[in-house]
């Protein structure tokens, strides 16, 4: 299928990735070429076909409700790029 | 707004609750959930989204969704699978959040609510499910940075979502003050909007009476308490029936609410709703939940808030207002049946809850966990009563305050050293009125004669001549008897 | 001597011994490293906990305590965390990242006292089959330097093929173990879906991604499997079935082989592949052994299946990459917004990104059932199939790779011929099933090849009973 800007504007947003000028023409391509691959798929009648959604067979085990803190403050916040004593930073625009 | 124009139209509104549940450990993490600590010290790998990380469910998550769905009388999904939502928040570590999107492990069900005309409404439910709690960013402390605490990242909560059928905003009121009180009865939450472990997004729209389509839906959030709920919905309805007075667009839009004007505003268009790729939890298998399962649970429940109301009036005889109003508060209501699981004086207790211990609690802002007086108290108090040993004013004049005082004693006991057990003696006190009789020789004439206002003086007298235990009741019908004698 | 080693049992012996010491064989690897950077398998070495832990371990030699891998010095492929070290999958995006916990894996293997020798080179996010995606640089194939090693566990296999250590652990999510296994000439395995435990592996696709060793034999191999095998509650995807004596296992009686006719008949089988592969059936059915040509009919769908899983899981697992919590922040990042976009575009490599497209691209509306879904329901029949083929036969037998290790920079404008590398490897991570390259062929370019025994779930006894076999052949 065709892929146009608006798509990879889209899927870019979706994906908080950055696509300008020539490296937006490359993804177009490179998208177009693997869906296009992908299309094999579609010589497959999968009429009535369950998806496979899990490999491992059985039901989840659930956890005890029991709380146990492993980790410090510092160690939570030790591989932070920005972060105070207390908390991660992240920078915000200056309002007003 | 005038009336008139308001009756014109026709309010949907679907409300949205999270309600966060009071577990010791996070949904997917055992990092503790307990509120209020210290920034970023209720955490682990696992709610850091650090990578080569993998979610564990707590055990709890399933069993409160479970307990919730049966007492909303909703269906119990079986098969519960878990799915990804997929956007970035600063507070959101993984970049996505877990819930449960194609299988929430309650559907259907209702809460039923009371109306103002006393009838009572069920608001239907569409779903509950299972899913966690994003951190919290704060703006304005620094003005360069916002800053993360993901204490609350990965705390467990219930989404429980209504179908459009709440008509106004006191029926929004009292749909949210139910579920309150439900999720306190189950305890399986605090219920408390103020502290965010419950809250509400309200979607709402209006339509003419009798139009074929739904107008256009505006979702409101940021209310942080029940009543706010009903205000912003009250001033959402009116915007919106303004603007369609004057045929105006509505915008599909979501907005904020500014308590101190009462108003929701303006804070971003649902243009760019987020597409939430919505995919199967590959790192946890789907959970069965087996009708052992059920009934295990069910045979754990407490009793309802709805369920209690039907023994206090059906079968206790007590009023409907003295019932909701001992049943609004969790914690009174456990209080009151067990006094009553001690006395069968029901309607006694009740008005020792709805008088004394009331006034108490209020005059000195404490509640029913900080009260000294036990249920244990009050039920002898009533035994005390009801067997003509106290009367019921020096009960709750005399006894109850020293019960206060020292609580550690037995409310007989209190009374035996307060020299408050009253003569219920039939022989002693007839031997009294006798006495009584042959010193007033002149009054008793007249009172045998039919001067009935004399009984204050007899009754005074009998009282004065037995120290003030003579049993009143007793007195007056022993009195009665000898004077028409 | 390091090099000297064949298999563990033989360098235990040393231990016992005396003949040599653990603290000797990491200092003599670390040369060995030094020696050999050029061929970038190691991203770091941990000289001083390796030296720590030979010296316990030399300790326990002598005291008879020792664990069942004492001395056994494993390269970590740079997706396994070790706590306290650095871990980046070959990315800018984990720059100066380090883990706070150990993976279950890596933690068992440490209990039987092996030593961690360092963090191996990989393409970055273990997505790529040629090991020239790391952020790091590129690493070689020590059998000719002018080609690749194959990818995703570059690294980790050349680390065993050189010499570097005794044994390395990679990943395998759509053949990242077996087919650099192929390229290097050394025994690699991707054990059943949730044979061994994912904590501690760091994400690329969740339904897909096996810890995998590379060994020199496969005794080495069924030894290590042994140890980081079984159950974890950190794992719910983890598998309770108990492990067996892999490390034992035996063959007996003649076997049923299903060879895929589509493999044998596949058009990219370059002529040495071809004719070793035949040679191996011939040599097979001269030794009792039942070997028949099956139909699949699926092959074509095989890849195209592998890459829309596999890259919606990951465009999902690499969302937590956000510039916020850990790792790389661009120095543009001025607000969160672009804290999210300047990080993540300027961290992450171009390979990664197009899969995060491709992923993100696959779950969005109105994609999704015609792609996602899709691919779901055909990775069931390609399941089904398997499971079909495993009741009448004992084991399924492909080449692991079409031909021998490309050269450098081959397929670098291709994405498409580049994930076509992957085209017998990728069904048993589809399926699940155990699979195990081996290095049973060279080229007329004097370049290794493998072939790939793939068995049923948690067959993995049998897998390895039948792998001696075949490497006697």
């Amino acid at each position: 299928m065709k892929i146009d800007n608006s798509i990879v504007d889209k899927v870019a947003g979706l994906s908080k990735l950055e696509y300008k000028g020539e490296e937006k023409e490359a993804i177009k391509k490179d998208m177009e070429r693997i869906l296009d691959f992908m299309d094999l798929l579609n010589e497959v009648d999968t009429e009535g076909v369950e998806p496979l959604k899990y490999v491992t067979e059985g039901m989840l085990e659930l956890r005890k409700d029991v709380a146990h803190t492993d980790i410090t403050k510092a160690q939570a916040l030790e591989n932070a790029p920005s972060k105070d004593s207390d908390y991660f930073k992240v920078p915000k625009v200056l309002s007003k | 707004m005038d009336k008139a124009v308001r009756d014109k139209y026709t309010v949907v509104i679907g409300l949205e609750i999270h309600a966060q549940l009071n577990t010791n450990s996070k949904a997917f993490s055992s990092d503790s959930n307990q509120y209020g600590s210290t920034p970023n010290s209720n955490v682990s790998p696992i709610s850091l989204g650090h990578p080569g990380t993998l979610p564990r469910l707590n055990e709890k998550s399933i069993e409160f969704g479970i307990k919730l769905g049966i007492a909303c009388n909703s269906d119990i999904t079986e098969y519960n699978e878990f799915s990804r939502k997929n956007y970035f928040y600063a507070d959101l570590p993984k970049g996505y959040q877990i819930t449960q999107f194609d299988t929430p492990i309650c559907t259907g069900g209702h809460v039923p609510i009371r109306l103002s005309n006393g009838e009572t409404k069920n608001i239907g439910l569409t779903r509950i499910h299972i899913e966690e709690d994003s951190g919290k960013s704060i703006h304005d402390i620094d003005p360069f940075n916002s800053l993360v605490d993901l204490n609350r990242a990965g705390v467990p909560l219930l989404e429980i979502v209504t179908e459009p059928e709440i008509a106004s905003e006191e029926e929004a009121y009292e749909y949210l003050s139910e579920v309150r009180k439900l999720v306190r009865y189950l305890d399986i939450c605090d219920g408390n909007m103020e502290e965010g472990s419950m809250r509400c997004d309200a979607n709402i729209s209006v339509m003419l009476n009798g139009a074929k389509e739904f107008g256009e839906k505006v979702e409101v959030k940021n209310m942080n308490s029940i009543r706010n709920v009903k205000r912003a919905i009250s001033f959402e309805i009116n915007r919106q029936i303004e603007l369609c007075e004057k045929n105006v667009e509505i915008l599909s839009e979501t907005r904020g609410f500014d308590a101190p004007n009462g108003s929701t505003i303006q804070m971003r268009g649902k243009e760019g709703v987020n597409d939430y790729r919505f995919f199967p939890e590959p790192d946890l298998l789907p959970y069965v939940v087996t009708e052992a399962k059920i009934e295990t649970i069910k045979a754990e429940m407490p009793m309802l808030p709805n369920e209690l109301l039907a023994v206090y009036t059906n079968k206790y005889g007590l009023s409907e207002y003295d019932a909701l109003n001992i049943i609004e508060i969790k914690e009174i209501g456990t209080y009151y049946n067990q006094i009553v699981s001690l006395t069968s004086n029901y309607k006694g207790a009740a008005n020792w809850i709805m008088g004394t211990i009331k006034s108490h609690l209020n005059k000195f802002g404490i509640t029913i966990a900080e009260f000294s007086v036990t249920p244990q108290h009050i039920a002898e108090i009533l035994l005390l009563i009801d067997t003509h040993k106290i009367s019921n004013s020096s009960a709750s004049k005399k006894l109850f305050p020293a019960l206060l005082k020292s609580p550690e004693k037995t409310a007989t006991q209190l009374a035996e050293s307060l020299d408050l057990i009253q003569n219920s003696d039939s022989d002693d006190l007839a031997g009294v009125i006798d006495e009584i009789f042959t010193k007033f020789p002149g009054e008793t004439g007249r009172i045998k004669g039919g001067e009935m206002k004399l009984i204050g003086f007899f009754m005074g007298q009998i009282m004065k001549a037995s120290g003030g235990k003579a049993d009143p009741k007793m007195t007056n019908k022993l009195l009665m008897q000898k004077i028409k004698s | 001597m390091a090099s000297n080693y064949t298999n563990y049992l033989t360098y235990r012996e040393a231990l016992e011994s005396g003949s040599t010491t653990a603290v000797n064989e990491v200092k003599s690897f670390l040369t060995e490293i030094e020696s050999q950077k050029h061929l970038n398998a190691f991203l770091e070495t941990f000289d001083e906990t390796a030296l720590a832990q030979a010296e316990v371990v030399d300790q326990k030699i002598k005291q008879g305590t020792a664990g069942k891998l004492a001395g056994m010095v494993i390269g970590l492929k740079d997706n396994l965390c070790y706590k306290d070290h650095s871990v980046s999958v070959s990315s800018k995006i984990l720059t100066h990242f380090k883990s706070l916990f150990s993976g279950t894996a890596v933690e068992r293997l440490l209990a039987e006292d092996a030593i961690i020798i360092g963090r191996l080179n990989c393409d970055e996010f273990a997505m790529g089959s040629s090991n020239e995606k790391s952020a790091f640089g590129p690493v070689l194939n020590p059998v000719d330097t002018t080609r690749v090693p194959g990818g995703s566990s570059g690294g980790s296999a050349v680390a065993v093929a050189a010499n570097l250590c005794h044994a390395s652990l990679g990943t395998d999510t759509g053949g990242s173990v077996r087919q650099p296994a192929s390229f290097t000439g050394t025994v690699g395995l991707k054990p059943t879906y949730g044979r061994i435990s994912r904590w501690g592996l760091i994400a690329y696709a969740s339904s897909l991604d096996q810890i995998g060793p590379f060994t020199k034999a496969v005794q080495d191999s069924a030894l290590l499997l042994e140890v980081m095998a079984g159950g974890d509650e950190f794992d719910t995807t983890s598998s309770q079935k108990p492990v067996d004596a892999y490390a034992s296992a035996k063959s007996e009686g003649p076997k049923k082989v299903a060879v895929l006719r589509d493999a044998l008949e596949s058009e990219g089988l370059s002529p040495a592949v071809k004719a070793r592969f035949i040679e191996i059936i011939e040599k097979l059915k001269a030794k009792g052994h039942q070997v028949e040509v099956v139909d699949f009919n699926l092959l074509n769908q095989m890849v195209p299946t592998y890459y829309v899983v596999s890259n919606a899981e990951a465009s999902s697992n690499l969302s937590r990459f956000d510039g916020i919590h850990y790792g790389y922040r661009s120095e543009q990042a001025t607000d969160i917004e672009s804290t999210y976009v300047k990080s993540r575009t300027e961290g992450f490599g171009t390979e990664v990104k197009r899969r995060i497209m491709m992923g993100t691209f696959v779950l969005s509306t109105g994609y999704y059932d015609a792609y996602f879904a899709k691919a779901q329901k055909v990775r069931r029949l390609i399941q089904d199939k398997t499971k079909a083929i495993f009741q009448d036969y004992d084991f399924v037998l492909t080449p692991t790779t079409p031909h021998a290790a490309f050269k450098l920079g081959h397929n670098s404008d291709d994405p498409v011929a580049m994930y076509l590398e992957d085209i017998f490897t990728v069904h048993a991570n589809l399926a699940g099933n155990p699979a195990i390259s081996l290095p049973l062929g060279t080229n007329e370019e004097g370049m290794p090849f493998g072939i790939q025994l793939m068995a049923p779930f948690f067959g993995e006894k049998e897998l390895f009973g039948f792998s001696e076999e075949m490497m006697k052949l």
